[in-house]
């Protein structure tokens, strides 16, 4: 049994501590918008906050997480009202298939806390993530027009 | 504004059954939102509610090429409902076989699902309009031609008006009218207008259902080993040790091949089936690795048989005679799709029937496969259809679906959820066949081309995956973008003495259909031999495409030099040509890059497009971008080797991927020219490779001929 804090609620699981997050989060919470890709922190399908920065949950086990603030991407939205970078991704209609765009998300909400105006070369550095349909031009744009509007 | 997240996609609704133990079987999952609320459909393709929303069905599979919302366009165009009302549902291959067929084929493969559906989607949203029409000219008592309708409300010159919503339980009654004729290019208001995709949302708040998201009550998890090596089967195992971790409830033998654990959570499955010891029979792929293929396939391209796939003059005797000769031997590896979501399917048999729950390109086909491995008929199976987390032609094949049922047939009336792992994923694909290839071609004293041979050897994806039709046993899609004229891709150059033949030269891996198929070699080989053959005759590579490509290569390829500024390119920064018909559509790029101390940076890349008819500019696009994506992540990275008969790359740490950083500016012109309709999905790959290559040879005079890039050293010119 351990305690998770997500999307500020707390849940009492029952999984190992050694569980990786990412499959506590899927499997025992039943919160599958965080998706698997690879399992060895190269796709970044499964980024999530831990207390608000951004880590890929294939690589930190349920006992590392403790108390830690969990958000995912079932929590960006507030009060049904889109955040502003999922709204930069509407706008800009970025996803094909969308399997990779929460993962996305999650890093670039990350990175605009950081760093509110990032460069082509910041976006580059930051968001190293994996699409396989290849939304990376929609990705930058959305990324800006993201950063525009704080 | 923002935007209200909303659920768009229907909930699945499991029904009561679940809580006692007996599973809802046979709810259907997308297509039970108009059924639940009983209101009747005016036909196959068109619900109105009577609040004005529109439901269309669409039968192709949406795997993110944006078809779900192309076709959409094209119902309602002919419908000539509001826009705004439209939503979709996606019925399932039992139903379609249960109303005989009405939706045509679900099969989104080969960049078919606009131009092959093209005409009897806008059928279905004409009909229905008309019997709307109708049953308000019935209602009002005039005749039907004095009724018109904008935007769903439908109007008299008597100043009468009603809309859809309003007439069409009584339109559903109406007999369909037959030969409702179609509206002229010239009128159409949503195709060839850049709307927004119809699934957007979900994706953005991790509502959006792929098959690895799916849930029921009570399932379980599995995870799966098959053997390493293809054609090999278990020799034996021992479970003893995985039987006794934590969650595991049974572990199970798939078929002949394939070990899996069935746990809890996915997590536990994967642990259990890493424990069990397993013992190979790999047969005789166990002996082989890349190297024997090459060798094999290298052999091929100088053998005395072979099949002939595009034949002018004669060009055996043209080169013979020829004082002026080119000739080069390029090769090209495999590779696996990769898709980002990895194989899985849920799986749910009882005594009596058998559902699978899954993403497919081709649930009709998977349909087959259920039953087949079911063991029960067509009226007790069905395939509920998922989101897809990528396709590119992976999610043809059913291997995964038919081990899902096998694993489930081990374990009645429980669902079980098979997911592969990112590593059986990468090992086991029926990967992008592996071919070399021989050119040959001779120049006139003009520099112009007197006569090519073509010699590919190589991997047939018909010989791998159906066989039965191969045509006396040659495969005539290897020829893609080679032949005399077919649509799946014209060769394009005015040759008078021409040869294409093709030695097949299969491996014990399978060979699939991989996003672009064989045009994406088949472009690389033509199109970089064409430079080759432009600077031996002395020629810029575009002034020689300009002097023998047929018009409507030449039109596309224009268009995009024309915008690239083609000759013009700033000072360091090199450029290259490709173009190819394929899949029915005129595609070309220009590449404009540079090669600074071995390294390749691809600046610009400008895209043109004649697919005919072009339905969603906004999404062809995106189509287009991606395919630069695809193409030039294979073109740097991907191979797939084998020692020992397995194949050697995991993961993404060994089959690595392009990203954000590598990502080129990349500029799509699109050049409809009418008249047909293309498809989008694929062809652009194709070009994306040897419109870079040549751009590299430009930069560094260094002419690469094997992949991927990676392996090459650029800076040794
Ligand atoms: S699943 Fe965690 S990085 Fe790929
Ligand atoms: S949108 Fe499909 S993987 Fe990114």
């Amino acid at each position: 049994m351990a305690s998770l804090n997500v999307n500020g609620k707390v849940y009492q699981a029952e999984v190992d501590a050694r569980t990786p997050l990412l499959w506590a989060l899927r499997d025992t919470l039943g919160l599958t918008g965080t998706k698997y890709g690879c399992g060895v922190a190269q796709c970044g399908a499964c980024t999530v906050h831990i207390d608000g920065v951004a880590q890929r949950s294939c690589q930190i086990s349920v006992g590392q997480v403790g108390g830690k603030k969990i958000t995912t991407i079932e929590g960006i939205a507030q009060n049904g009202v889109l955040s502003r970078v999922q709204q930069a991704w509407l706008d800009n209609e970025v996803p094909q298939c969308g399997y990779c765009q929460s993962g996305m998300i999650m890093a670039v909400t990350s990175l605009l806390k950081s760093n509110p105006k990032p460069t082509d070369e910041d976006i580059d550095a930051a968001v190293t993530n994996i699409c396989r349909c290849g939304t990376y031009q929609q990705i930058r744009q959305a990324v800006h027009a993201a950063a525009k509007k704080a | 504004m923002n935007h209200m997240p909303r659920i768009n996609r229907r909930a699945f609704v499991v029904g009561s059954a679940a809580a006692t133990g007996g599973f809802a079987l046979g709810f259907h999952a997308p297509m039970g939102a108009a059924a639940q609320d009983k209101t009747p459909e005016i036909n196959a393709w068109v619900v109105v509610k009577p609040d004005d929303t529109i439901v269309l069905r669409i039968p192709r599979a949406e795997m993110g090429q944006g078809t779900l919302t192309g076709l959409a366009q094209m119902i309602a165009e002919e419908l000539e409902c509001d826009w705004s009302k439209v939503t979709t549902e996606i019925p399932s291959p039992a139903e379609n076989v249960a109303r005989k067929r009405v939706w045509g084929n679900f099969n989104a493969t080969g960049s078919r699902g606009i131009r092959e559906s093209e005409n009897y989607v806008r059928k279905g949203g004409a009909t229905a309009r008309q019997m709307l029409l109708q049953a308000a000219a019935n209602e009002w008592k005039v005749p039907v031609g004095e009724v018109t309708v904008a935007n769903g409300v439908i109007s008299h010159k008597s100043g009468k008006k009603t809309t859809y919503g309003k007439v069409a339980a009584a339109a559903a009654k109406i007999e369909p009218p037959k030969d409702v004729p179609l509206k002229d290019p010239k009128n159409w208001r949503l195709i060839g207008k850049p709307m927004k995709r119809l699934d957007t949302v979900d994706k953005l708040t991790g509502k959006y259902q792929y098959g690895i998201d799916f849930r029921m009550p009570g399932m379980l998890y599995a995870a799966i080993r098959d053997c390493p090596v293809n054609g090999g089967k278990v020799a034996s195992y021992d479970a003893a040790r995985a039987e006794q971790m934590p969650g595991v409830k049974k572990i199970v033998q798939v078929g002949a091949t394939g070990v899996a654990a069935v746990a809890d959570s996915w997590w536990q499955a994967r642990n259990a089936i890493a424990a069990v010891s397993i013992v190979w029979d790999e047969g005789a792929g166990g002996k082989v690795s890349s190297a024997d293929i090459s060798a094999m396939m290298a052999e091929g391209l100088t053998a005395e048989q072979a099949f002939v796939g595009n034949k002018a003059g004669d060009a055996k005797a043209t080169l013979a005679s020829a004082t002026k000769k080119v000739e080069a031997t390029y090769s090209y590896p495999y590779q696996n799709h990769a898709p980002l979501e990895p194989m899985n399917a849920t799986a749910v048999w009882t005594n009596d029937r058998c559902d699978v729950y899954c993403g497919t390109q081709n649930s009709e086909a998977a349909l087959a496969s259920v039953i087949a491995a079911s063991g029960h008929p067509v009226t007790k199976c069905d395939v509920h259809r998922t989101g897809l987390g990528g396709g590119f032609g992976r999610r043809a094949r059913n291997d995964y679906i038919i081990q899902a049922v096998q694993i489930a047939k081990q374990m009645p009336g429980t669902p079980v959820k098979l997911v592969w792992s990112r590593e059986e994923d990468m090992t086991h694909c029926a990967f992008h066949p592996a071919t070399h290839c021989k050119l040959s071609a001779s120049l006139d004293d003009k520099g112009n081309l007197s006569g090519m041979h073509m010699r590919i050897s190589g991997h047939s994806i018909i010989a791998s995956l159906m066989p039965d039709r191969l045509e006396n046993g040659m495969d005539p899609a290897v020829f893609q973008g080679l032949t005399a004229d077919s649509p799946e891709g014209m060769f394009g150059y005015n040759v008078p003495n021409l040869l294409v033949d093709h030695a097949m030269r299969n491996s014990h891996l399978t060979a699939g259909f991989w996003r672009g198929v064989n045009a994406n070699h088949n472009a690389i080989y033509v199109e970089c031999f064409i430079d080759e053959v432009a600077k031996a005759a002395g020629v810029d590579p575009l002034e020689f495409r300009r002097r023998h490509l047929r018009p409507k290569h030449l039109a596309v390829m224009n268009a995009a030099a024309a915008k690239a500024n083609y000759g013009k390119a700033p000072k360091g920064i090199y450029q290259g040509v490709a173009q190819i018909h394929t899949f029915g559509s005129y595609v070309a790029a220009v590449a404009d890059v540079s090669v600074t101390d071995g390294r390749l940076k691809v600046h610009r890349i400008v895209a043109a497009t004649d697919p005919g008819y072009a339905v969603n500019p906004a999404q062809i696009e995106r189509q287009v971008m991606g395919s630069f994506v695809y193409g030039l992540t294979a073109m740097l990275y991907g191979e797939i080797t084998v020692k020992n008969g397995a194949v050697e790359q995991t993961n993404f740490d060994t089959y690595p991927m392009m990203r954000m950083d590598e990502m080129p500016k990349i500029e799509v012109v699109i050049v409809p020219s009418g008249g047909f309709w293309g498809g989008v999905g694929e062809p652009t790959i194709a070009v994306a490779a040897p419109a870079v290559l040549n751009a590299i040879y430009a930069a560094t005079g260094k002419r690469v001929r094997n992949f991927p890039l990676m392996n090459t050293d650029l800076r040794k010119a």
